[in-house]
C-alpha cells in the first residue's frame, strides 16, 4: 500500500511540475499575475509529493519491504539502520529521486528566499526549475520506477553494495547533488533573464548568493568522495580521474569561473554574456555528468546499473534542455550590451584570464573524460585516458591559475597602474621565488624536486598577495576592532571569502604536491612477529586475527609502528567479507597527523601465517581535503554576506498582509 | 551575420558532442576486441568429449571454414544459446565444432543428448589450458575460423538472432565463397 502511495504521489509531484513549468511562464510573458502568481503554491505543491514519495522509500527500506524490486535489490534485514536509509540512494532508482527531491527544496528555497524579486523573474526562475523537475520525474517514473513490485517476494534482499556502506559515502551523495542541483538555480536564473532580455546587475545579485551555495556543496561533496576513496579502497589513492569524477569536477571548474564573473557582472557590469553562457555550462555539465553515469557510455570504476533505454532518455532531455537553453542564448545574446570597459592591466582583465583557464581545463579534461567515446565511435579503436594526461594537463595550467589569483585581488577595477601592481607584488615575488628554490634544493629530503618548489613557490606567492590585499584594505582601520567592523561590514563576506578560500587553494596546493612528491609506499610480505623499516618508521606486523560484524566477517591485521624506539601509532587495517554480496572490502588502517599518514592496507594471506601488506607514508595528504574544506567555508562566508539578507535601502517597508504583487512591483 | 555566428558555436559545439554521446549508447566500452582475430589459430590437441580415447586437434578444422564454440553445461548463458547453435547447424553450412570448457565428462553428454547435438565433434578442456591459448574468459564464446585457419570473428556471450543474421550467417556466406 504505502509503496503505491509513493509512486502516486509521485505521479502528482509530475502534475504539480507541468503547471509550474507552463503556467506561470506563460503568465509572466503575457502579463497576467493569476498565472504568475501560481509558482509559489506550485513549487510547494510539488516538493510535498515528492518528499512524500521519498518518504514511502524510506519507510519501505526500514520495514525491509521486499516486495518492491528496489528494497528487495538493495536492502537486507541486516543492514544496520543508517545504512538502511542511506540505500535509499544506494542505487540508479532511488538517486534518482533524491536527485528529484533536492530540486524540489532547491525550488521551494528559491520560492521562499525570493520576496525581494519581481514577481515576473520569480516565476520565470521557477518555471524553468519546473521544466527540470518535469524531466527527471518522467525519467523515474517511465524508465527507474523505484516503487516496482516484485512478486514472489524474496524473503531477504539482496543487500547494499558493501563499499557504500560506510559513512563517507552516505553522505557523499546527497552533497554532491546539492551542488549539481543547485547549479539548476544560477542556470534558472540565466534562462529567465536571456527569456526577458534583462541581464543586468541585479540579475547578478540575485545569482550570486545561489550559486556560491551550490557551489560550496559540491566542494564538500568531492572533497568526500576523494576521502572516501583515499581511506576505502586501500591503495591509499585519493583521486582516479574516472569519468564519473571528472563529472563532478567539471560543474564545479565551470561554476567556480561562474561565481568570479558573476562578481564582475555585479560590480562592474561587464562579461553578461560570458557569465550567462557559463551559468548555462555549468548545468550543462551536472547534466551531462548525470547521463555520463547514468548511460554507460564509458567505463568507470563507479558500478551504476547501465541501461541504454535510460541512457536515450536522459540523452534526449539532455538536448531538449542543453540545446534548448543554448538556441535560447544565441538569439538573444548578439542585443545584450557590452557593458562596462575597462583597461588592458585591470582587475576584470585578470578574472577574465582565470575564467578562461578554467574554463580551457574543463575542456580538456572533457576531452579526456569523452575520448575512449570518441574513439571508438570514429573507428579508431579502444583507448583509455589516464594518470599521465590529465596531470600533465593540470602541471602546465595551475601556475598561470595562481599566478592571476596573487594578483588579482590586489589589482584595481577598470584600470590598474602596472607600476604600482609591481610595487605591491614585490614582496610576494621575493619570498616565493625563495622558498622555490629552498624547497627545490635537497636540503629538507633527498634529491631535487622541482614540483615542491614550484608548489612552495606558488602557495607563498598566494598566501603573500593575500596577506598584501588585506593590509591595503585595512590601511585605514586600526588594530583588532578595525578589521572585526570592517569584517561584519555589509559587502565584507565577498572579501573574505574570497581571502579565505583562496588561502584553501595554497593549502590544497602544498597538499596534493607534497603527498605525490615525497610520499613512500611499499607492498611487503611479512611474517607475525616481523618488522619492516619505511620512511624512518618501524613497522611490526602482529599477526591477523578473525571476528565478527553486523552483517560481515573480517580478518584483522593488527600493526605497531615505531620511531625512534616509542609507539608512534598502533593500526588495525581489515579485510571484510560481507555476507550477502561476498566482495571483499578493505578498511585500511590509518594514523591521520596534520603533517602526514600512516596507511597501512591488508592484502592477502599468503600462508603458514603470512600476509602481504601494502604500507604507506603519506606526508601533508590532509592538507588536500583540508584546503577543500578552507575553500567551502570561504564560500559561506561569501554566501552569507549581510547584503544578499538585507532589503536594498531604497525600499519602503511592506505592510503585513499587501499583496505581493504589489510589494514587489517598486523591486529593481 | 559573422557576428551572430559567435554565438551560435557553443549550440555547434554541443550538437557535436551529442551526436557522439548518441554514437556511444550504442557501443558497449567493455567491448575488448580478441586479439586473437586476424591470427591463425592456436594449436590444440584434446581427447574428444564422447570418446576419451580418440583425439582431436586444429587440424581437424583447417582446410575449410568452420565454427568453434565455448561452452559448458554449468553456464547458463549456454543453456540460452544451444538453440542459436541448432539452427546455425542447420542453416551456416558449415560444421561447428565445440570446445567443452572446464566440464565434467558425463554431464557434458547427458546434455548433448537431451538438448540435440549440433557439433561435428567436441573437443574436452576440463583444465582449461587450451581455453587459455585461445584467450576465452567465459563461456559462451565463438570463433569463426577461415578456410586457411585464420580466425575471422569472435562473439563474446550467447549468439542471438540478430546476431546469427545480421554477423554470423553473412559472414560464413562470404568466407565460403572465398578462396
Amino acid at each position: 500500500m504505502i509503496p503505491e502511495l509513493g509512486n502516486f504521489a509521485l505521479i502528482l509531484a509530475l502534475c504539480m511540475a507541468l503547471v509550474l513549468s507552463t503556467l506561470p511562464m506563460i503568465g509572466s510573458l503575457n502579463n497576467t499575475p493569476g498565472w504568475m502568481a501560481l509558482a509559489r503554491p506550485a513549487a510547494w505543491g510539488q516538493f510535498f509529493f515528492v518528499a512524500l514519495s521519498f518518504a514511502c522509500l524510506v519507510q519501505a527500506f526500514l520495514t525491509n519491504d521486499f516486495s518492491v524490486h528496489y528494497v528487495a535489490t538493495h536492502g537486507n534485514t541486516r543492514l544496520p539502520t543508517i545504512y538502511k536509509i542511506s540505500a535509499v540512494w544506494g542505487a540508479h532508482e532511488g538517486s534518482l529521486l533524491l536527485w528529484v527531491l533536492i530540486l524540489s527544496g532547491w525550488t521551494v528555497a528559491v520560492s521562499r528566499l525570493s520576496r525581494n524579486l519581481p514577481i515576473t523573474v520569480v516565476s520565470r526562475v521557477l518555471a524553468v526549475m519546473g521544466l527540470v523537475a518535469i524531466g527527471f520525474i518522467s525519467f523515474l517514473l517511465f524508465t527507474s520506477n523505484p516503487f516496482e513490485r516484485r512478486f514472489p517476494v524474496p524473503l531477504e534482499g539482496g543487500d547494499l553494495n558493501p563499499l557504500l556502506q560506510d559513512f563517507g559515502l552516505a553522505v557523499h551523495p546527497p552533497m554532491l547533488y546539492m551542488g549539481y542541483v543547485g547549479m539548476s538555480v544560477a542556470f534558472s536564473f540565466a534562462i529567465a533573464a536571456l527569456v526577458g532580455g534583462k541581464l543586468d546587475a541585479a540579475w547578478a545579485r540575485w545569482s550570486r548568493p545561489w550559486t556560491t551555495v551550490a557551489w560550496v556543496f559540491l566542494t564538500i561533496g568531492i572533497c568526500l568522495g576523494s576521502w572516501w576513496a583515499y581511506y576505502e579502497l586501500g591503495w591509499g589513492g585519493w583521486w582516479f580521474w574516472d569519468p564519473v569524477e571528472n563529472a563532478s569536477f567539471m560543474p564545479w571548474l565551470a561554476g567556480t569561473a561562474l561565481l568570479h564573473s558573476l562578481a564582475v557582472t555585479e560590480k562592474r557590469g561587464a562579461f553578461k554574456r560570458w557569465t550567462v553562457l557559463l551559468a548555462l555550462l555549468a548545468f550543462s555539465l551536472s547534466l551531462l555528468g548525470t547521463f555520463l553515469v547514468r548511460s554507460g557510455v564509458l567505463t568507470s570504476v563507479h558500478a551504476f546499473a547501465s541501461d541504454p533505454a535510460r541512457g536515450l532518455f536522459i540523452l534526449i532531455f539532455l538536448c531538449l534542455v542543453i540545446g534548448g537553453s543554448l538556441t535560447l542564448y544565441a538569439w538573444r545574446a548578439p542585443a545584450v550590451s557590452s557593458g562596462g570597459r575597462f583597461d588592458l592591466l585591470s582587475r576584470e582583465t585578470l578574472l577574465l584570464c582565470n575564467n578562461v583557464l578554467l574554463v580551457v581545463i574543463t575542456a580538456f579534461i572533457l576531452l579526456g573524460t569523452l575520448a575512449p567515446l570518441v574513439y571508438d565511435a570514429l573507428g579508431w579503436g579502444k583507448i583509455s585516458v589516464g594518470f599521465p594526461w590529465f596531470t600533465t594537463m593540470f602541471v602546465i595550467f595551475t601556475p598561470f591559475l595562481v599566478l592571476f589569483m596573487g594578483m588579482g585581488p590586489l589589482a584595481r577595477w577598470k584600470r590598474q597602474d602596472p607600476g604600482d601592481l609591481a610595487r605591491q607584488l614585490r614582496l610576494a615575488l621575493i619570498l616565493s621565488v625563495g622558498t622555490g628554490i629552498l624547497l627545490a634544493l635537497p636540503l629538507l629530503h633527498t634529491g631535487v624536486s622541482l614540483p615542491a618548489g614550484l608548489a612552495g613557490a606558488l602557495s607563498v606567492w598566494l598566501v603573500t598577495s593575500l596577506f598584501q590585499s588585506l593590509r591595503q584594505r585595512l590601511r585605514n582601520r586600526r588594530g583588532l576592532s578595525g578589521f572585526l567592523r570592517d569584517f561584519r561590514a555589509r559587502g565584507s563576506g565577498s572579501y573574505y571569502g574570497m581571502l579565505v578560500a583562496h588561502f584553501g587553494v595554497a593549502v590544497f596546493i602544498i597538499g596534493i604536491t607534497f603527498v605525490t612528491q615525497f610520499g613512500v609506499e611499499k607492498d611487503v610480505r611479512l611474517s607475525p612477529g616481523q618488522t619492516l623499516e619505511l620512511a624512518g618508521r618501524e613497522f611490526r606486523f602482529d599477526g591477523v586475527e578473525a571476528t565478527q560484524g553486523p552483517n560481515y566477517r573480517a580478518d584483522r591485521g593488527t600493526v605497531h609502528v615505531y620511531r625512534d624506539g616509542a609507539e608512534v601509532a598502533l593500526l588495525k587495517p581489515e579485510k571484510r567479507t560481507y555476507l550477502v554480496q561476498t566482495k571483499p572490502m578493505t578498511e585500511a588502517g590509518i594514523d591521520a597527523g596534520f603533517t602526514r599518514d600512516i596507511y597501512v592496507s591488508l592484502g592477502e594471506a599468503l600462508g603458514g601465517g603470512d600476509w602481504s601488506l601494502r604500507l604507506y607514508y603519506k606526508p601533508f595528504v590532509r592538507w588536500i581535503w583540508l584546503g577543500g574544506i578552507i575553500i567551502a567555508i570561504g564560500g559561506l562566508l561569501a554566501a552569507t554576506d549581510r547584503r544578499y539578507r538585507m532589503k536594498l535601502p531604497s525600499r519602503k517597508p511592506v505592510a503585513a498582509g499587501t499583496p505581493r504583487k504589489l510589494a514587489t512591483a517598486k523591486g529593481s | 551575420m559573422a557576428r551572430y555566428l559567435r554565438y551560435l558555436a557553443p549550440l555547434a559545439i554541443f550538437i557535436v558532442l551529442a551526436v557522439f554521446l548518441y554514437r556511444g549508447l550504442s557501443l558497449d566500452p567493455k567491448v575488448v576486441p580478441s586479439p586473437l582475430v586476424g591470427k591463425p589459430m592456436p594449436a590444440f590437441t584434446l581427447t574428444r568429449l564422447k570418446d576419451p580415447d580418440a583425439s582431436i586437434s586444429d587440424a581437424d578444422l583447417r582446410g575449410k571454414v568452420s565454427i568453434l564454440n565455448v561452452w559448458a553445461t554449468w553456464c547458463v548463458s549456454c543453456r540460452a544459446e544451444h538453440e542459436m547453435l541448432l539452427v546455425l547447424a542447420e542453416k551456416g553450412k558449415t560444421g561447428i565444432y565445440g570446445l567443452n570448457y572446464k566440464d565434467e565428462r558425463a554431464p557434458a553428454q547427458q546434455w548433448l543428448r537431451q538438448l540435440g547435438d549440433p557439433y561435428v565433434a567436441n573437443a574436452f578442456d576440463d583444465t582449461g589450458r587450451v581455453g587459455i591459448d585461445w584467450g576465452v574468459y567465459g563461456a559462451p564464446e565463438t570463433f569463426i575460423i577461415d578456410k586457411h585457419g585464420i580466425i575471422r570473428h569472435k562473439h563474446i556471450g550467447p549468439l542471438t538472432e540478430e546476431s546469427l543474421n545480421e554477423e554470423i550467417l553473412p559472414l560464413l556466406a562470404r568466407l565460403q565463397a572465398a578462396p
